[in-house]
């Protein structure tokens, strides 16, 4: 896998995060990764494949099994000066971790008075789609989109694998990236940024005229097929992928309720007290008197999710869903 | 805004006819508002300084939006107490003033009748309970009425009026987007169908419901100038003529289905012997000068005037489940309009007009209503309402009720007719009276004994 970046044509999400992880820690000596299997192994989903080897266990360094620990640990490396990019294998296990991330890593510029910042990143896998039953396919970026003093990344393109790092690290904030496990082996070219990539917008995947989609990581390219499907039937829906879902761009999703008047927000997360919901209520609040239909939520079904294969597909968001739901609002 | 009427949503404030600073009497003309129907003076509900004018010409707004703001007036008059007004707070503090008391609630005639005589002099009985409820709901005193002892407003009428208002016609299903474009468009909701969900109003029945290209109805502030100091009409034909035609018609529409879907009417009819009126009548004429020669209708108006003082139960309004009472005669005249259309403009007090005042006052208002120049109190303030269509050579017309009136009145042609009188056959002129009159409030027996009194009433011209 010669990544070269420049010229190569074809590249995988995978080989993205892995060359932004390489640039990172090739431009600034503070930056160090840790995390389970990340070493000798390559990351549990082979994103740090190579780097032990390119950097040395220094920077590149395996942990014990205690996220609590370990996510602790690069919250200390941060307060003291480094940093650290920590490897959390899944969403699911970050639950360990999470009285770090929301009483310290949240928390701690804020109650010294702006003396401590925690400029931490954290990356972790999300998302079902495998078969790997119920403990390990959870979409829980919306509860981390929950928590003030942190900001969330769902990088969903080629492009944000690749160019989201190097500003989540700049970021004097803890920043949690979302990576969806169906995303890794996503191939295509890998375009140079027009324009430097930012933490802060949403970016319209698609434009249209009838119907927003908005929606994010992993539901971005069943939007996007979603999309192709309505444009055959004459309707033309426009795709918001919102990138980052803390702070949440509430103006780009106004904007585009305004052009379209109907919106699907679609959100692998079970629909109670989801990402989903929250947009839906920014709608709401700001476009209510643009609506034309009611928002409509394409949701994963609320159940632990199910092994089996049809189980698991007829549980999470589809594309299918995606165009009944967008066939209500219209029609 | 005031409601011109129980089938009006919304007017198009044409022209001011104060500007800020003008002192104003209760009762002058103020501005000049084109409805559906047509174009009227809106009379000042108060004596004061005209503050501020928040409407600019050319701008359509919805019943109950404030047109203008009205200050005390300059030099504070003693009589002036505080608690006269509904509003304690407009006369406390001047700056807080608004325009209409409240929005007349939907059944827009409710308050009309409230002006009368005993309000005029802005004295209203009710006790400090039915104030305090009056005041925190919104509910303006002035424009109640009285049902009370003495014509003292009692907590119910207040309740009432509350109610009146929380209950207007059935909310249209529309998405809010199809509210707001139709808003801009012009568009009535209730007469677009919904093809959304459950038959929601959607913004593509909105715009197919539009009126020609989608164009807000609201001109560009450049298009009118902010006052218009002479009395020229601003182009009434903003909208062209056969929108306004279409608009009057959907209006009538609107009026008449609640009308036939709510009131169940019953008819009644009689003939009326009008020999010894065509007698009085022609002599009357032989003796006057052309300008002052009388029209059958004159005599027709004031008998049912009359007799809708002997039976007042035919004299007002049928609003939330009860009859009210109009205070004084006010009887609609039914006049059809050129383009199309009719409208029923009330001849004030009708029933103490001597008949050549009548007949003055009839001419005034069909010219007027002709020309579109009715003012607010005349759309609004009819408690009977008559249909003439004799001069379009019918000889009966069963009318269908102006709401929330209840009573219509129609009068056909006057025909010579072979009749038994006094037991011999003889050619007498004969009208057709008829009655349709609301089934809620009055029963046959007492429409029948209005007719006869119609009848009675002309047998003695004179008197009339």
């Amino acid at each position: 896998m010669g990544v070269d970046g420049s010229h190569e044509a074809k590249t995988t999400y995978r080989e993205a995060m892995r060359e932004a992880l390489r640039q990172a820690l090739r431009s600034d000596e503070r930056v160090f990764l840790m995390g389970e299997d990340v070493g000798r192994y390559g990351g549990c989903f082979g994103v740090s494949l190579g780097l032990l080897e390119e950097f040395g266990p220094e920077r590149v360094r395996d942990t014990p099994l205690s996220e609590s620990a370990f996510v602790g640990a690069g919250i200390g490396a941060a307060l003291a000066g480094m940093r650290p990019v920590v490897e959390i294998m899944t969403v699911n296990f970050s639950l360990l971790a999470l009285d770090q991330i929301l009483n310290n890593a949240a928390t701690l510029l804020h109650m010294s008075g702006g003396q401590l910042p925690v400029p931490l990143v954290i990356r972790m896998t999300t998302g079902a789609g495998r078969q790997l039953a119920a403990q390990h396919s959870h979409s829980l970026e919306g509860w981390y989109a929950h928590i003030p003093g942190i900001r969330v990344l769902a990088p969903a393109t080629l492009e944000d694998a690749r160019h989201m790092l190097a500003p989540a690290l700049a970021d004097p904030d803890p920043v949690l990236i979302f990576e969806h496990g169906s995303l890794y082996n996503v191939s295509g070219e890998l375009l140079e940024p027009t324009a430097p990539v930012d933490l802060e917008h949403a970016a319209i995947r698609r434009p249209g005229t009838d119907i927003s989609l908005i929606t994010y990581g992993g539901s971005l390219p069943k939007a996007l097929a979603a999309a192709d499907e309505l444009a055959a039937e004459g309707i033309s829906a426009e795709v918001i992928d919102l990138r980052t879902l803390r702070p949440l761009d509430a103006e780009a999703i106004t904007a585009s309720v305004a052009r379209t008047h109907r919106a699907v927000v679609i959100d692998e997360a079970w629909r109670t007290g989801s990402l989903a919901a929250e947009v839906s209520a920014r709608i709401a609040e700001e476009s209510f008197y643009e609506l034309d239909a009611p928002v409509e939520r394409v949701c994963s079904a609320e159940v632990p999710m199910p092994y089996a294969r049809r189980l698991e597909e007829a549980a999470l968001p589809q594309p299918a869903d995606i165009v009944a739901a967008a066939h209500r609002a219209v029609n | 805004m005031p409601s011109l009427g129980a089938d009006m949503d919304e007017g198009t404030l044409l022209e001011w006819l104060v500007g800020p600073g003008d002192l104003v009497h209760k009762g002058d003309p103020v501005a000049v508002v084109e409805t559906a129907k047509s174009t009227i003076e809106v009379e000042c509900f108060a004596t004061g300084t005209m503050n501020e004018l928040l409407v600019e010409p050319g701008t359509t707004v919805p019943v109950g939006t404030p047109l203008a703001v009205i200050g005390p007036a300059e030099e504070r008059r003693p009589v002036s107490r505080a608690p006269k007004k509904g509003k304690p707070s407009a006369s406390t503090e001047p700056s807080a003033s608004t325009e209409p008391p409240s929005p007349p609630p939907e059944p827009a005639p409710g308050p009309a009748p409230a002006l009368s005589a005993a309000r005029q002099r802005g004295h209203i009985e009710a006790g400090p309970l039915v104030r305090h409820l009056a005041e925190h709901s919104g509910v303006d005193l002035e424009a109640l009425h009285g049902t009370g002892p003495g014509g003292r407003v009692t907590r119910t009428d207040v309740e009432a009026a509350v109610a009146a208002r929380a209950a207007p016609r059935p909310r249209v299903r529309a998405s809010p987007f199809a509210r707001r474009l139709a808003a801009e468009l012009g568009v009535d909701l209730a007469t677009v169908t919904g093809t959304g969900r459950e038959s929601a109003v959607r913004a593509a029945d909105v715009r197919r419901a539009a009126p020609g290209p989608a164009a807000p109805t609201a001109p560009a502030p450049t298009g009118a100038a902010p006052v218009r100091p002479s009395p020229q009409r601003p182009p009434a034909a903003a909208r062209p003529s056969e929108d306004r035609a279409a608009a009057m018609r959907r209006a009538i529409a609107g009026l008449m289905t609640r009308a036939n879907r709510d009131i169940p009417h019953y008819y009644l009819s009689t003939s009326v012997d009008l020999a010894a009126a065509m007698d009085w009548l022609h002599e009357h004429n032989r003796q006057s000068p052309v300008g002052e020669r009388l029209l059958p209708a004159a005599l027709l108006l004031k008998a049912a005037a009359l007799a809708a003082r002997e039976v007042p139960e035919l004299n007002g309004f049928w609003i939330d489940d009860h009859f009210t009472a109009g205070e004084g005669i006010h009887l609609g005249v039914a006049v059809s309009l050129r383009g199309g259309g009719l409208v029923a403009p009330a001849l004030h007090h009708a029933d103490t007009l001597a008949l050549p005042q009548l007949m003055n006052s009839l001419k005034d208002l069909v010219a007027r209503a002709r020309t579109g120049m009715l003012r607010g109190t005349e759309v609004s303030e009819a408690t009977i309402t008559v249909t003439n269509l004799g001069d379009q050579g019918v000889e009966t017309v069963l009318g269908v009720i102006h709401p929330p009136q209840v009573a219509l009145v129609g009068f056909g042609r006057v025909v010579d007719r072979p009749c038994a009188v006094d037991g011999l056959l003889g050619v007498r002129p004969v009208v057709t009276a008829t009655l349709s009159a609301d089934h809620r409030a009055t029963d046959g027996a007492v429409g029948a004994r209005y007719l006869t009194a119609v009848s009675r009433l002309l047998q003695n011209p004179e008197q009339l």
